[in-house]
């Protein structure tokens, strides 16, 4: 293959317009999946859980190919494999250097038994690439409908936990003394990022979580701290990241993964250059009256 | 008057293990109460019966008039200072904010009334410089002014400090402390403030709890801080020395615990 036939097959707008109308859904489900998961991240960042994340997607991915195996839904499947292994960090793992070590003994056994089952499995070979890779091509219309039930439903009980959650998550002991539900928070929370994982599973694949819950609200992080900021911009990169991706990918034989993450991971270059150019002049907020204090 | 605090009989047990038995105390509004002891006495673990967070053994704990309970707004808390990821996504004012409602459910609506509510503490406090730092970015000791501004956020009767001077400079603890104190003196709140170092405090304390060896003293420091009722504490003879308006505790069997405030002071903070 000639570079020219490589760009070809990665950018090619021919029919665009006519390609467009065909993943219309697919586009939708992309900005519901960006919206969701730029929420989800910035409370994953607040409580340091990105690891969590990798981890409750390889059993997410696990479950997805027992239920490929035994001809049930995979979604269901997947569901089921992200709920379960989220509840299970959330049960075991209170401090986060348990929980790091629990998320590393769970995560090879996810993926093992996921690979386990694929090998059993005697479907069409593309099945088994897309539980790993996404595969968003072919949203249905009750499926999105389905889809973005389930967003807004996540959506809403975050939005109804948000301010205690916030308090367990940056400042957990002076939450605990007023009286806000930590240990309960916490668990709730896990089983929305199990949902979460799983939904978004369904367009960039296990392997690539991370771009959809991590990345955009790691990015927003870099240029700011205010907290309604954060979630905005956390938002505004997810959104684009998908819907861009989805968009871009039509333009060539590719899936949509690539895509998705290499325009996440550009914001967050581009953010992280912000950061740190205003590091170094030493922008944060202060109002200096005088001469300026070195900090530590 | 009526005491703002009031335990009777109030017993603490683990297994074999006494922490204080028929603990009798009223804390009055006003009042400036230091909690003092050796790792291990059950200073915190004093702390955590007044939020409701440890129950007794036996006896009883009330707070103004009810029963202690989780999360009462009666109570202000400072912790001990931490350090924040510099990557919190949280500015000085936003960790102010969550003394004001950060515990009710749902998002803020109303936003004008929560940031008028948020600049008066921060004034209080006279923190309004860096209300806009992110908080991983600020000194130990503005944490703790911001600390101060954030227990007081739900107008509290009673403020429960755990060793909120802890790895603070001498110079911070200065500060912190007299803030304290003001919020006891003008706004008439009852300060129960744990600590293992009197001395940053002592111009301040009305009453002293020495907690020691499953057994404690409550009295005014000077009936307290005598080498006669230390030595009975610990069971050790224990010199206790008056200098200077300092005072100095020789020859606790815990050593370790009555030289903190050096170590750290040694170790204190930039900026």
């Amino acid at each position: 293959m000639d570079l020219a036939s490589l760009l070809n097959s990665i950018f090619n707008f021919e029919n665009y317009g006519e390609l467009l109308v065909l993943v219309q859904n697919s586009v939708w489900a992309g900005a519901v999946l960006g919206l969701l998961g730029g929420l989800v991240g910035t409370f994953v960042m607040k409580r340091d859980l990105a690891f969590a994340v990798h981890g409750i997607s390889e059993l997410s991915f696990a479950g997805a190919a027992f239920a490929l195996l035994i001809g049930v839904d995979v979604v269901l499947g997947s569901l089921a494999g992200s709920v379960v292994a989220a509840l299970l960090l959330g049960l075991m793992g209170v401090r986060a250097r348990d929980k790091n070590s629990t998320i590393g003994v769970l995560m090879p056994f996810g993926l093992g038994l996921g690979i386990l089952f694929l090998s059993l499995y005697e479907g069409r070979a593309a099945n088994k690439f897309g539980l790993l890779t996404g595969q968003i091509v072919s949203v249905g219309t009750v499926q999105l409908q389905v889809l973005a039930g389930a967003a807004v439903v996540v959506m809403l009980a975050l939005i109804a936990i948000w301010r205690p959650l916030t308090f367990a998550s940056v400042d957990p002991d002076v939450a605990a003394a007023r009286g806000v539900p930590v240990r309960a928070l916490a668990l709730g929370f896990m089983l929305l990022l199990g949902v979460s994982v799983a939904l978004s599973i369904q367009i960039v694949g296990a392997l690539l979580v991370l771009a959809l819950l991590i990345t955009p609200a790691a990015a927003a992080l870099r240029v700011t701290s205010s907290p309604p900021l954060v979630v905005g911009l956390s938002v505004v990169f997810a959104v684009t990241a998908t819907v861009g991706g989805i968009l871009l990918a039509l333009g060539g034989r590719l899936p949509i993964s690539p895509y998705v993450t290499t325009l996440s991971f550009l914001i967050y270059v581009v953010c992280r250059l912000i950061g740190g150019i205003r590091a170094k002049r030493g922008i944060n907020g202060r109002v200096l009256r005088s001469e300026p204090v070195p900090v530590s | 008057m009526t005491p703002v605090v009031s335990l009777r009989g109030a017993s603490l047990t683990f297994g074999k293990r006494t922490l204080w038995e028929n603990l009798d105390l009223d804390i009055n509004p006003g009042e400036f109460l230091a909690v003092l002891g050796p790792n291990g006495s059950g200073k915190t673990t004093f702390l955590k019966v007044l939020l409701g967070l440890q129950q007794l053994s036996s006896g009883t704990a009330v707070l103004d008039g009810h029963p202690v309970e989780r999360g009462s707004r009666r109570i202000g808390y400072i912790p001990q200072q931490k350090s924040f990821d510099p990557d919190t996504p949280l500015r000085a004012r936003d960790l102010v904010g969550l003394g004001v409602d950060g515990h009710r459910w749902g998002v803020r609506f109303g936003a004008a009334t929560a940031n008028r509510r948020i600049d008066r503490l921060l004034e209080l406090v006279g923190a309004e410089e860096y209300a806009k730092v992110p908080v991983g970015q600020l000194s130990g000791g503005e944490q703790q002014r911001l600390r101060v501004a954030q227990a007081l956020a739900t107008g509290p009767k009673v403020l429960l400090c755990d060793e909120p001077l802890l790895s603070l400079d001498l110079q911070h603890q200065h500060a912190v402390s007299s803030l304290i104190n003001e919020q006891c003196r003008e706004q008439n709140s009852a300060v129960v403030f744990v600590t293992h170092e009197i001395n940053p405090i002592v111009d301040y304390v009305d009453t002293v709890l020495y907690l020691a060896g499953g057994r404690f003293q409550v009295g005014r420091p000077e009936d307290v801080m005598t080498t006669e009722v230390l030595s009975d504490l610990y069971g050790s003879h224990v010199e206790v020395i008056h200098t200077n308006g300092r005072i100095v505790v020789v020859g606790v069997p815990d050593a370790t615990t009555h030289h903190h405030e050096d170590a750290h002071a040694v170790a204190g903070e930039v900026g």
